[in-house]
């Protein structure tokens, strides 16, 4: 009798510190998450207070100038524009047709798994060692040393093609194949099956896919500090063979001032920086969310 | 009885239809060539790559020797006597690398632990976009991070005197948080795949949730986990901004973090910044920095891929 009552308060205790070692994990896995949220603030509260008290109109329209109280980001959020502007006038086509290419028209054979395959890791290639590309290819090669908007907007392209094939494909792949064979069995063909049953079911799939990538090139530093080095650019890009600055590479040259002053104007370009960003980001999520949920699925 | 008339519109009709269906077969060609023109594209981008690297890289090396560039330990080509021991900067980048692996590995399990094990399904569509938010801003501003907001406060825990201004820790730190998202993203999906009927056989014999989260479900998710810890440690090595901003500009073959190192993207970056003639021998060095880097970063995502394709055909 006592020996069992003995037995029974053992398991009892064991059960207890098992109870409590769950308990005490949870804590644990939650505070990985705690820490990645604590993390995020502490990032935004940082910038925030160093660039808040810069953030104002002169800022956003006036030039870099010597003197951190007079500067201002117009030429880089200029900059920004022209790269973003041009690198999606070139990815969008590209991007989505090589999306369109493997999953609608490419027979499963070898050589579309490569180009498949090379894709996925041209998506894990450093940013920087695209920048290299550019600077042989577009700088050097194709425009003779002139380091102007064109070569950067071109690096950009190459560089956030994966993303937007890969982003283009999954959209592709969610169309329903009953649609297409609908479209197949009134007699289309492949090129007409895909103009007008899965491009307008994939779009916003794909939108949300090739704003992502967008944002992605809008923040990218690495590569357009190689192909445009240029530090102090006091003039709006008038033309694609215009030299030229982006954002993130202001900020850079900012925050490598030795001058403490030229901190503050930073975090406020980081500020503008982010704000576009997650604008753009917050799009992303809320076409895919207001065309994800259709109830006919 | 058709009239010569209905006969004459039929055969119209017959011509239309056909010339429709020629025009439309033309249509159909031409665009499969363009987006099989789309398609090259990116094989190209491959082929450019890795011509332009190799081909700048030789006439790199047929100055230095392939020897001499990969087992000396120091690297400082701008100077005279010039030294080109690149294992000075593949140090500093694996030192920075490896403190943002086990940061992102310890704060991604154990998120993603708690959002596929623990959090119920409403917490959970709150926490991962936010999280997400990290794998989002740009590294320019992690650097800006790194440089005025953790460096400062190591050199308060450690001490001004043992701390550099540009140290590798804090690059690490904060590249440990840009990754975490995406450790956390992949390791849950390795996760979530583990069926469900493991668990519940777990849970039948008594198990805790803590005992089913380490003894079942990360023993059964746990290539999918090291696939994650290798994607994220690529990331690090092939990340530029942080390490050029945060980590300083120091070849420096060292395991201490708090000193002062400079990473192989870091490098590249420097050179194309300054006025290093084209052709010049210093100018050549980044295409070969760049080749080892390629070289590095591709071998972890095959790996990491192939450890990925494995696991999911394991329950699938």
């Amino acid at each position: 009798m006592n020996k069992q009552d003995s037995i029974i308060s053992k398991r009892q205790k064991l059960h207890a510190v098992r109870v409590l070692r769950d308990r005490i994990f949870v804590v644990g896995f939650a505070l990985a998450v705690i820490a990645g949220i604590l993390g995020l603030a502490a990032l935004l509260f940082d910038v925030l207070i160093d660039g808040l008290p810069f953030l104002n109109i002169n800022f956003l329209t006036s030039y870099a100038s010597r003197k951190a109280e007079n500067s201002g980001i117009l030429a880089p959020l200029a900059g920004t524009i022209w790269i973003v502007g041009m690198t999606a006038l070139l990815t969008i086509p590209i991007g989505v047709g090589t999306a369109i290419y493997l999953e609608e028209f490419a027979s499963k054979n070898r050589l579309n798994r490569l180009i498949e395959l090379n894709i996925a890791n041209l998506a894990g290639v450093p940013s920087v060692i695209y920048g290299l590309l550019g600077l042989a290819v577009f700088v050097q090669f194709l425009f003779n040393g002139s380091r102007n908007v064109t070569a950067g907007a071109l690096t950009m392209t190459l560089l956030i093609l994966p993303i937007v094939v890969i982003a283009s494909q999954e959209a592709i792949k969610a169309v329903p194949s009953s649609y297409r064979d609908a479209a197949y069995a009134m007699g289309a063909n492949r090129w007409q099956v895909v103009k007008a049953v899965v491009l307008p079911q994939a779009l916003p799939g794909m939108m949300s896919g090739i704003i992502l990538a967008l944002s992605r090139a809008i923040g990218e530093s690495a590569p357009i500090l190689i192909i445009s080095s240029l530090v102090w650019v006091t003039f709006i890009p008038t033309s694609p063979d215009s030299k030229f600055t982006v954002l993130p590479l202001q900020i850079f040259t900012w925050i490598s001032q030795p001058q403490h002053s030229f901190r503050g104007i930073a975090a406020a370009a980081i500020i503008v920086l982010l704000i576009v960003l997650l604008s753009m980001n917050g799009i992303a999520i809320w076409i895919r969310s207001k065309y994800q949920s259709r109830p006919d699925q | 009885m058709a009239t010569t008339s209905e006969i004459q519109s039929n055969s119209d009709l017959l011509e239309r239809v056909a010339r429709r269906r020629r025009r439309q077969h033309v249509e159909q060609t031409v665009f499969a060539w363009l987006l099989r023109a789309a398609a090259l594209i990116s094989v190209l981008t491959t082929v450019g790559i890795v011509i332009i690297l190799v081909a700048q890289s030789a006439g790199f090396f047929a100055e230095v020797s392939p020897w001499e560039f990969l087992t000396g330990t120091e690297w400082a080509p701008l100077f005279s006597p010039q030294k080109f021991g690149v294992l000075s900067l593949v140090g500093g980048t694996l030192l920075v690398a490896v403190i943002a692996g086990i940061v992102s590995l310890t704060l991604g399990l154990g998120a993603a632990i708690f959002l596929s094990e623990y959090a119920p399904e409403r917490l959970r569509r709150v926490l991962k976009p936010i999280l997400e938010v990290l794998a989002g801003i740009p590294t320019v501003v992690y650097g800006y991070f790194a440089l005025t907001f953790i460096t400062p406060i190591l050199q308060n825990i450690f001490g001004h005197d043992q701390v550099i201004v540009f140290n590798a820790l804090s690059a690490g730190l904060v590249m440990g948080l840009m990754i975490m998202p995406m450790v956390s993203t992949l390791s849950e999906d390795a996760m979530v795949a583990v069926p469900r009927s493991l668990r519940d056989a777990a849970y039948a014999l008594g198990a805790t949730r803590f005992e089913v989260s380490t003894k079942v479900v990360i023993p059964a998710a746990l290539s999918g986990i090291v696939a994650s810890f290798i994607l994220g440690v690529s990331r690090a090595i092939g990340e530029t901004m942080i390490v050029k901003i945060a980590a300083g500009a120091t070849p420096n073959l060292t395991l201490n973090p708090l000193e002062s190192i400079q990473a192989m993207t870091a490098y590249i970056v420097q050179v194309s910044l300054g006025e290093t003639p084209q052709g010049s021998l210093e100018y050549k060095t980044i295409f070969a920095v760049g080749l080892l880097l390629f070289v590095m970063t591709l071998a972890m995502n095959i790996v990491g891929r192939w450890v990925i394709s494995r696991f999911r055909q394991q329950y699938e």
